[in-house]
């Protein structure tokens, strides 16, 4: 028996490359505030491109705490949905057909989101990663983390709940 | 370095300025639960509520406005945009955008209180999703700061269309204030 021949590398980037930008990109208010994700296999890092339209505190300057908070539970709730994504998508067969022609799951509601403000976010890009803590039939529970220099020093950090809708 | 100072200088020039001008302004007691402040006070500071948000560039962006002022108290408002849907199939808002309502009437609230004498930034905040906000709709948030210590605000805030007692979402949140009495080191 033999095993059937791995894709060529550049078809497995694009397959998963264009779903991700399809999926962020459907969305008006993530293409508004300007979030992209960058991927290394299903791995998820958001980032947040600096804009003089972010800031909450022009004196200091400091971003606003309502965008930090929409980044993190962007970056949350796209992990969440992108965990349901990824089998789908690799499993092949007519799941990875409806994938491949940009027929996605309905994503999760948001039920809650708690964030920590734990430093000035400076005026500069920001980056996060969610990790998804408990992913149950019904609810999931998220931890995401962003972070501008140092990742090892935070700027914000959430908790999430999500509805799952299947 | 340089930068760092230079940030530091401008946040002293910024509570100074909003503490000057709330002492002149209102002759409110440092006691939190302590007498009303007369009329002139209170349109005086939120006088500088009202400032204070015009100068935001993110909450000028998203098209906010204040709507309502009292002591610890904000009304404000975003209208409906076809830029923050968050699920483009219903064209209901995103919960971003609701974060960002929340965040910005909760520290209105903050700073139109009586004992809140400089800036204030958000330690926490959390928001809890009821429904869907109505698609083509204006948001509306209503937060009130219930309890002032020296160093902490607490606010609680609901976002509604219409009616208060039909939620969206509702927040719960603390946020820094600068000590009453002493400056800051």
């Amino acid at each position: 028996m033999s095993r059937k021949r791995p894709e060529p590398v550049q078809v497995v980037k694009q397959r998963r490359d264009a779903a991700m930008q399809t999926l962020a990109q459907a969305v008006p208010y993530i293409r508004y505030l300007g979030v992209q994700f960058e991927r290394r296999g299903n791995e998820l890092t958001a980032v947040l491109p600096y804009r003089e339209d972010l800031i909450g505190n022009p004196m200091l300057p400091a971003l606003h705490g309502g965008a930090t908070g929409a980044f993190l539970e962007i970056t949350g709730h796209m992990q969440v949905m992108w965990a349901q994504v990824w089998p789908l998508m690799e499993g092949g067969g007519a799941a990875a057909e409806a994938i491949d022609a940009g027929q996605f799951p309905p994503w999760p509601k948001v039920i809650d989101i708690t964030v920590d403000y734990l430093r000035t976010g400076l005026p500069r890009d920001a980056y996060a990663r969610a990790r998804i803590v408990r992913q149950g039939r019904r609810y999931a529970s998220v931890q995401v983390s962003a972070w501008q220099d140092e990742i090892d020093r935070p700027f914000a950090a959430a908790t999430a709940h999500f509805l799952m809708r299947q | 370095m340089v930068a760092r100072l230079r940030e530091l200088q401008a946040l002293r020039v910024f509570v100074d300025v909003h503490v000057s001008l709330s002492l002149c302004l209102t002759k409110v007691s440092s006691d939190v639960e302590g007498p009303k402040v007369n009329s002139t006070s209170d349109t005086h500071r939120h006088e500088i509520a009202r400032k204070f948000t015009a100068v935001i560039p993110h909450s000028l962006a998203l098209g906010m406005s204040i709507e309502d002022l009292g002591d610890g108290e904000a009304v404000m408002k975003i209208p409906y945009d076809e830029r923050f849907i968050g699920d483009p199939e219903t064209g209901v808002l995103h919960g971003g955008v609701i974060t960002a309502l929340l965040d910005s009437c909760c520290g209105t609230a903050v700073i139109s209180h009586p004992a809140t004498k400089g800036p204030t930034a958000t330690l926490d905040l959390r928001i809890d999703y009821m429904r869907a906000a109505r698609p083509g709709e204006a948001v509306l948030a209503f937060a009130q700061c219930y309890r002032q210590t020296r160093s902490v605000a607490f606010v609680r805030a609901v976002a509604y269309e219409t009616d208060r007692d039909d939620p969206i979402a509702t927040a719960t949140g603390a946020f820094t204030v600068a000590p009453a009495s002493e400056p800051k080191s």
